[in-house]
């Protein structure tokens, strides 16, 4: 019987050098893995492998030495552990994460949560050309959101709330944008400056600020062969179902004008940035 | 705001981060709750990042005074005795 690379590709079994050899992603959703998942992939690594794992620069585990014709029984055997293979090639894309608001101080959104809600919605999904999103809790950036074809970045919208505000002027120095001033006792707050970091309202001794926690994100950024920043477009996104409206619409944009292996920067620049933007505003503004 | 008698003192102009922080805390360990240290520290990263450590460990800050030398002075009352 041939080998069907293409249906294998998308299985996540990757094609080694070594014939019949395949080394197996696994779908890992925000970097996260359980014990008993990593239990078996320990298992399988050694029943069925070369009895190590590879970890991938965009957080997944693979499995290589696979052979091909154990392909059945190792996804038989992994489904035991709650490990199912991930994808590789045309679609949506292991949707990484930080450890965001949950475990760490500077987090300011739950990138976990997001991540399983992203992964729900699209992971897998049919596309043009490949698609990855990357979800970074803040400012630090640990994630590195605008790699990604659609990046993710939490932020702190701030307002100075008078009454609980003390005059200490922590914040003036917290802030590392120059954004806040303190004359007379007052807070000023330069929002062309701001950059939604939050470090005035986690380093305010008597949060005195009224905060919305929200969603930065960034379009068409590549790190492979050619490299790209993303880019944000849009303002600061309050809400998370106007976020995945915007997630929707971007690629919507991409499945019904993206040429085939055309990553998302390209048809931006291709069909025009003011087009997408457009477009992008229209979900924002709706 | 209500003025404060300072309890005692610490220089952590001397160090860089982490034993910034450890210097205050330390510090700050030698108190008595309801006491107030007075911590100086230099601009740049120690005053961006000091005064949320401290306040992560659940102490009261009450005053950032700026020396206008390049160093600041971070006011705190001791909260907790272990």
């Amino acid at each position: 019987m041939a080998v069907d690379y293409a249906t294998l590709k998308k299985g996540g079994f990757m094609r080694q050098k070594q014939k019949n050899n395949f080394s197996l992603r696994l779908r890992v959703v925000g970097g996260n893995l359980t014990a008993k998942q990593l239990a078996k992939i320990a298992e399988v690594a050694e029943n069925f492998g070369d009895g190590y794992v590879h970890l991938t620069s965009r957080q997944s585990v693979e499995i290589p030495f696979i052979k091909v014709d154990d392909v059945e029984n190792v996804k038989e055997a992994l489904a035991q552990g709650d490990v199912e293979p991930g994808v590789c090639g045309p679609r949506v894309r292991t949707i990484t994460a930080c450890q965001g608001m949950a475990i760490c101080p500077s987090g300011c959104i739950d990138t976990y949560a997001l991540a399983k809600e992203l992964d729900d919605r699209y992971f897998a999904r049919e596309l043009p050309h490949k698609f990855k999103f990357g979800i970074t809790g803040c400012q630090n950036n640990c994630l590195k959101a605008e790699e990604n074809d659609l990046g993710i970045k939490g932020g702190i919208k701030v307002d100075w709330k008078e009454s609980a505000c003390i005059g200490c002027g922590v914040c003036v120095k917290a802030c590392r944008q120059n954004a806040i001033t303190l004359k007379d006792g007052k807070i000023t707050v330069d929002k062309s400056k701001c950059n939604f970091c939050g470090r005035c309202f986690k380093a305010c001794p008597t949060d005195a600020w009224d905060t919305v926690n929200g969603y930065i994100v960034s379009f068409g950024g590549l790190f492979g062969n050619s490299i790209n920043k993303g880019e944000t477009i849009i303002p600061f996104i309050e809400d998370k179902e106007k976020l995945l409206k915007i997630c929707d619409t971007a690629i919507k944009f991409f499945e019904e004008n993206a040429k085939p292996s055309e990553r998302f920067k390209f048809t931006v620049d291709r069909v025009g940035k003011e087009k997408f933007k457009e477009k992008i505003l229209e979900a924002y503004n709706g | 705001m209500a003025d404060f008698i300072i309890d005692d003192t610490v220089d952590i102009t001397d160090v860089v981060c982490p034993t910034t922080f450890v210097k205050a805390k330390v510090a700050l360990e030698e108190l008595d709750e309801g006491q107030i240290l007075s911590i100086k520290m230099n601009d740049g990263e120690p005053v961006q990042n000091v005064p949320r450590s401290i306040k992560e460990e659940g102490h009261k800050i009450l005053k950032l005074i700026d020396n206008e030398d390049g160093t600041y002075d971070l006011i705190v009352e001791k909260v907790g005795d272990e």
